[in-house]
């Protein structure tokens, strides 16, 4: 007698990752599950966000070395993944970021002033959700992929024709909330994709010892969730497999896991030392591997980009670090009664309270400076 | 500890199966006709409050561990599913902080999210999304994003429940800014701060004392009580004024009463409402009788009681003439059944407490 035992396992991923365009600029005979590699329109346009947001990501770094900023972590190596996944989405589809993901809020097309906001330290979060169906990003690791679960229960619930994506790394799947959120969105099939940035390092911590399983994409098989691994430094298998994740979603086939193998070329932030933890050897290897590199020589050898081509997204790029430091330059009015303004949407009595002491203080100290004059 | 009539005794370990709830006694008034009064238990109060929540606006969701086919362990959400489909009313995979997490997206997404947590101490796994998104995702976004969550906990003991199953939770909800913190005493207050939590733009953490679930009242729901940012005056005195919420409501009144025989004429607060906390309604009472004292089952060092009486004394201090008195759990993990009883505050330790004040000044 055999028992009718109900199967929604899948086999594990393939070991190979999912690559289009080799390090050499060159196609690459690795397996691409299916997928078709972008289009030549869209992979400059890829190319021209990835030279942007290095740019982007190089200016904030060097004000930060300034102490212009308080701090910041760089995504820089990561444009693969970042751009590749987050130009995938559609416009009503919702991004779930985290701190290191300011290349796929700019991609989303928040503003750079509002984006630079919260490490300026002029409030958590500078920009409207609503407005770029972007989440805030989360500090407190791995909490972003239940709310993309819940975001997108929510559209499955509404019949909106709406997917959410969501960022996290290597060190953030070892979390309660990664499981929890894979396991939540695959029981609950929600149009929801789960792009694991597996960048080596948990600021200092080696993936070796983050985790025992032999690669992080095996990890869907067990929640009953296809789980695939990319080379997350080739954006064209980024978009492809990113892409086809969003679709599967929106046809209500549920969840996907899209593990990207990539590498922090960067500091955690700007408050570690790396070479603490790693050798300029491994960094130098990786940079073979080079995201922009590698897509340029292919666009190169198609004929899409030439020289000009290259020079005309350099100077965007240019254009871009300007707007950055002139949005560092100008000091965004900061009113400390907002600090009241946003706890509840009813008035309280008691912080109306804290906030007559404040402002009395704030008239004692203008009124101390006048007395100087 | 006194149980009135009609309530079923719960200080007998073995009267409720704390895991499986009270199928029996939290249904007895499943076909309640409207508009005439009944005997209505708290759990019931709390059932219909949902239910007339999920009738009046398509947005409100409710799911947890075990509210769809079972209806919750205590009941609460008992016969939503069937009435509004599993799209609405539907158990959720085990996990506190998936449940709140997800919630915190579907609120962003439009929906008004009422989670159980299945009990106090089982919260816990999910105290980080409460305390760092939930209670603050409004203010982070500069007021562009808010969350209408309301997050129902049963909570305290009196029902020898095994362990994990009696916490008093409530400090850590009331100190963190952002969140809206609640707790009925009896079954008109259930049905209308229910309400009006699921209503709030803001997130809710709903308390529900455990050993009132079973506490009849005769009602007319729907029922409309004062505002969930007002304390109400249950009792009026003049010698004194005590302090309670959710549990120990029943033990202030208890104790007023005991206090009437000794000649003092004690008023009763019921809070209703943790944070905010009704300032006003305390202090002039306060004010009036010039002692106080809360009283609740939590443990007293760092607790809610230290906040109630430093805030009183700093707003009312030439009006006092003894110190507040925090009446309270002692500073140990909440006991096994059989230690209970010498665990939570009786109108015995409430009256020998109020002995301690110099009644000549
Ligand atoms: C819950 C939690 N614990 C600890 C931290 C502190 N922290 C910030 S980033 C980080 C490492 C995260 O590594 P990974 O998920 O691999 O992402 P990466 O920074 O490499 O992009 C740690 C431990 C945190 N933000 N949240």
């Amino acid at each position: 007698m055999t028992i009718d035992v109900p199967t929604t396992g899948r086999s594990l991923p393939q070991l190979q990752p999912i690559s289009f365009i080799g390090p050499d600029g060159q196609p690459t005979d690795t397996p691409t599950e299916g997928l078709r590699i972008p289009s030549d329109a869209t992979l400059i346009g890829l190319y021209r966000q990835m030279v942007l947001v290095r740019r982007f990501e190089a200016q904030v770094t060097h004000l930060t070395r300034q102490g212009r900023l308080a701090t910041y972590p760089s995504a820089a190596g990561q444009e693969a993944a970042e751009v590749g996944a987050t130009t995938a989405l559609a416009p009503n589809d919702w991004l779930f970021p985290t701190y290191r993901d300011s290349a796929a809020l700019l991609t989303r097309g928040v503003p750079v002033a509002e984006l630079l906001a919260a490490f300026r330290g002029d409030w958590h979060c500078g920009f409207d959700p609503h407005e770029y169906h972007t989440s805030p990003a989360a500090t407190p690791l791995a909490t972003q992929t239940l709310h993309a679960t819940g975001f997108a229960m929510a559209a499955k619930l509404k019949g909106e024709d709406a997917a959410t994506l969501t960022f996290l790394g290597d060190g953030a799947s070892s979390e309660g909330d990664t499981h929890e959120a894979f396991n939540f969105a695959s029981v609950w099939q929600t149009p929801t994709v789960f792009v694991l940035q597996n960048n080596q390092y948990a600021i200092s911590t080696p993936l070796r010892e983050q985790t025992n399983a032999t690669m992080l994409a095996d990890r869907a098989a067990g929640y009953g969730m296809p789980g695939l691994r990319v080379d997350g430094n080739d954006v064209a298998a980024v978009f492809a497999a990113v892409s086809a994740a969003l679709e599967r979603g929106r046809n209500g086939d549920g969840p996907t896991l899209i593990e990207c193998l990539t590498y922090r070329m960067e500091s955690h932030t700007n408050s570690d030392d790396p070479t603490k933890y790693r050798e300029s050897e491994e960094v130098e290897h990786w940079k073979q591997f080079d995201p922009i590199d590698r897509l340029e020589k292919y666009l190169r050898s198609t004929g899409a980009l030439n020289d000009a081509g290259v020079a005309d997204v350099a100077e965007a790029a240019e254009a871009l670090a300007e707007t950055v430091r002139d949005a560092m330059n100008t000091e965004a009015e900061i009113d400390p009664r907002e600090l009241f303004a946003h706890v509840y949407s009813r008035p309280r009595t008691a912080l109306a309270e804290q906030q007559q002491l404040l402002e009395a203080e704030l008239a004692g100290t203008e009124l101390a400076a006048a007395g100087q004059a | 500890m006194s149980v009135e009539a009609g309530t079923t005794p719960t200080t007998d370990p073995n009267a409720v199966d704390v895991e499986s709830g009270t199928a029996t006694s939290a249904n007895e008034d499943a076909a309640v006709p409207e508009a005439r009064p009944t005997s209505v238990t708290m759990t019931k109060a709390l059932n219909q409050a949902l239910r007339d929540c999920l009738a009046d606006d398509d947005t409100v969701l409710v799911f947890g561990e075990d509210v769809g086919r079972l209806g919750g362990v205590f009941r609460v959400t008992e016969g939503l599913r069937a009435e509004f489909g599993a799209t609405r009313v539907w158990d959720s995979p085990l996990a506190e902080s998936g449940i709140i997490g997800t919630a915190i997206g579907m609120a962003m997404n439009g929906m008004r999210p009422v989670v159980e947590m299945q009990f106090d101490a089982y919260a816990y796994p999910a105290f980080e999304q409460i305390v760092s998104h939930v209670a603050k995702m409004r203010n982070r976004t500069k007021g562009r994003v808010s969350l209408p969550i309301t997050i129902r906990i049963p909570y305290a003991g009196d029902i020898g429940g095994v362990e994990h199953h009696s916490d008093s939770s409530e400090a850590y909800w009331t100190s963190t800014p952002g969140l809206t913190v609640v707790t009925p005493s009896n079954p008109a207050d259930a049905y209308s701060l229910l309400r009006e939590s699921i209503a709030s733009d803001d997130p809710v953490v709903f308390m529900e004392p455990k050993s009132r679930y079973w506490m009849k009242e005769t009602l007319t729901l729907p029922v409309t009580t004062a505002p969930m940012d007002r304390a109400q005056v249950i009792r009026e005195g003049t010698d004194a004024t005590l302090l309670a919420y959710g549990p120990t409501v029943r033990t202030a009144l208890d104790s007023a009463e005991a206090g009437a025989e000794h000649g003092l004429s004690i008023e009763v607060i019921d809070l209703r409402t943790l944070s905010p906390f009704d300032d006003e309604t305390v202090s002039a009472s306060v004010r009036k009788t010039s002692r106080a004292a809360i009283i609740h089952e939590a443990a007293q060092f760092g607790g809610y009681g230290a906040e109630v009486a430093a805030r009183l004394t700093e707003r009312n201090f030439t009006y006092l003439s003894a110190p507040i008195l925090r009446i309270t759990g002692f500073d140990v993990p909440y006991p096994s059944p059989k230690l209970e009883e010498f665990y939570l505050p009786t109108v015995e330790r409430v009256l020998d407490s109020l002995e301690s004040w110099d009644w000549e000044l």
